[in-house]
């Protein structure tokens, strides 16, 4: 059924993007954008879509030219990295307050300063609370599958909500894998045709969008919101089922990989999780009791799911690559943390800070978090909760 | 205005009414309020054609007062009358208003 492809990340989601053939896409066409754009700007060039391409002059206007696009009706995509989403960051909270289904791949790198352009998710973590969703990919082919379901998801009537599907830079964004793409008519059918319930163009039912909204009823617009997040586990769900009888690859909010009678656990997200599942393989053969819960959906938050998962787990650790600073731990961890409150189980837990601007994670590192939750199964949270690795002491 | 709930109302602050601006009351926002002077006044209009807020009422070409429900009190049309002494003078909202 499928095609076997050798692709980059940036490649992949162009290659989605090129079958969505969405009706526009604007972009910033030099850095920090990446070469996603360069190789959908190529397949607008060939003539391979009918997409109308709109070359700006800043991420901010590239949010805001989709903004526009979609609030006329259009089906509107953009694509993003590191300072350039910190740029659009303005707009992204009004794409989700109006209600804009835009799906936009983001590059995880790090923000400067220092000047720094490798991976890590201080971009999108950044913008966690802006009323976007967040779907994390592992490799090049989850890149390609996500980005295909995230159209479907946005679009729900129940959800009508942006989504970011993110992808570590360089690690995959720039490391060509082999993956399994689907037929153009597949795809065509799979994401349909769009119909916004209101569009600006329609000038027998004409709307506004982007009113001012005060005391009176802005809080009302939040909780909307507030349902719309609610509604997407279900969603995202429902898709990811679906997409698996089309591709053969299903997917969940999270998945549990050896979970089952693992009593050390590592949390992460991104091409970390391929890296811990090797390392999981290994000690698993060597008879240890170890797994890996992978959190694919960030936002919204799958909670009851991850307590769920964890419940039986002695020690865990969470592994954030990026800082909250002046928080008591990195952004997954909190949540993490929380998730677990209130839940009566009795689970050591230590946070790892790793991975920021690019610095490797190996396999070596996975390994030493899970010798050191080893102590921890035996003695409990640690009074040293968040942790550094692979940073020179 | 009955305020409705966050189940009543349609998404992403979408208005789907065009023109429904007018069951908003702004008028009370106003610090300065023009004083129309029939006397003084040759129905030029410039005051309507100025007015951001269309709060300058006319009946067949004439003008017939002010929308104090809507004017703003952003004193344009004071500004554009061209009759000496004008037909709009600002007046202190504080000064002018009945309690
Ligand atoms: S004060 Fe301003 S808003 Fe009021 S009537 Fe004059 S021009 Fe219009
Ligand atoms: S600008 Fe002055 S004179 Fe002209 S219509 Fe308005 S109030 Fe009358």
């Amino acid at each position: 059924m499928g095609r076997r492809l050798i692709l980059t990340g940036n490649d992949a989601a162009a290659e989605a993007m090129r079958q969505i053939d969405p009706d526009v896409v604007a972009a910033f066409p030099i850095t920090p954008q990446t070469e996603l754009m360069h190789k959908f700007a190529q397949h607008v060039a060939d003539g391979d879509v009918k997409a109308e391409f709109v070359l700006v002059e800043s991420e901010h206007s590239a949010m805001s030219a989709t903004v526009g696009a979609a609030a006329a009706g259009a089906r509107a995509m953009t694509a993003t990295s590191a300072n350039g989403l910190a740029l659009m960051w303005e707009i992204v909270y009004i794409a989700a307050s109006s209600r804009l289904p835009i799906v936009m791949p983001v590059v995880n790198r790090a923000l400067s300063g220092p000047i720094n352009i490798h991976c890590d998710h201080s971009d999108t973590m950044g913008c966690r609370d802006s009323g976007w969703l967040q779907i994390y990919s592992e490799n090049a082919q989850e890149v390609y599958d996500n980005v295909l379901q995230a159209i479907r998801i946005a679009e729900h009537p129940d959800v009508l909500l942006p989504v970011m599907v993110t992808f570590d830079g360089f690690i995959l964004s720039h490391t060509a894998e082999i993956l399994e793409g689907l037929e153009d008519p597949v795809v065509r059918k799979w994401v349909g045709d769009y119909e916004s319930k209101y569009t600006l163009l329609n000038t027998d039912e004409p709307v506004t969008y982007g009113p001012l909204d005060l005391q009176d009823y802005y809080f009302e617009h939040k909780r909307q919101q507030i349902e719309a997040m609610r509604n997407a586990p279900k969603v995202v769900r429902d898709v990811g089922k679906a997409y698996g009888e089309i591709s053969g690859r299903s997917y969940d909010l999270l998945e549990a990989y050896e979970l089952e009678g693992a009593t050390r656990v590592i949390v992460a997200l991104g091409s970390t999780a391929g890296t811990a599942k090797a390392v999981v393989d290994e000690m698993r053969a060597a008879g240890e009791a170890v797994g890996l819960l992978k959190i694919r959906c960030f936002r919204p938050f799958p909670e009851a799911e991850i307590a769920e998962k964890l419940s039986r787990a002695k020690a865990v650790a969470v592994l954030d690559r990026s800082v909250s600073f002046g928080a008591p731990g990195g952004p997954v961890h909190k949540e993490i943390k929380a998730a677990l409150y209130g839940t009566g189980c009795d689970i050591g837990l230590v946070n790892y800070i790793y991975g920021l601007g690019g610095r490797d994670v190996s396999m070596d590192h996975i390994r030493q978090a899970f010798t050191d939750l080893t102590t921890i199964a035996r003695e409990g949270t640690p009074s040293d909760g968040v942790r550094f690795l692979g940073l020179r002491d | 205005m009955k305020e409705r709930a966050w189940t009543e109302i349609p998404i992403g602050g979408v208005i789907e009414d065009a023109g429904n601006a007018h069951s908003y009351e702004t008028g009370s926002w106003r610090t300065y309020r023009p004083i129309w002077n029939e006397e003084t006044c040759i129905h030029c209009l410039r005051c309507w054609v100025a007015c951001p807020d269309s709060s300058i009422l006319l009946e067949d070409g004439k003008l017939t007062g002010i929308d104090y429900e809507h004017c703003k009190g952003c004193g344009i049309c004071a500004f554009e009358c061209p009759v000496d002494p004008k037909a709009i003078e600002m007046k202190l909202e504080t000064d002018v208003s009945e309690r």
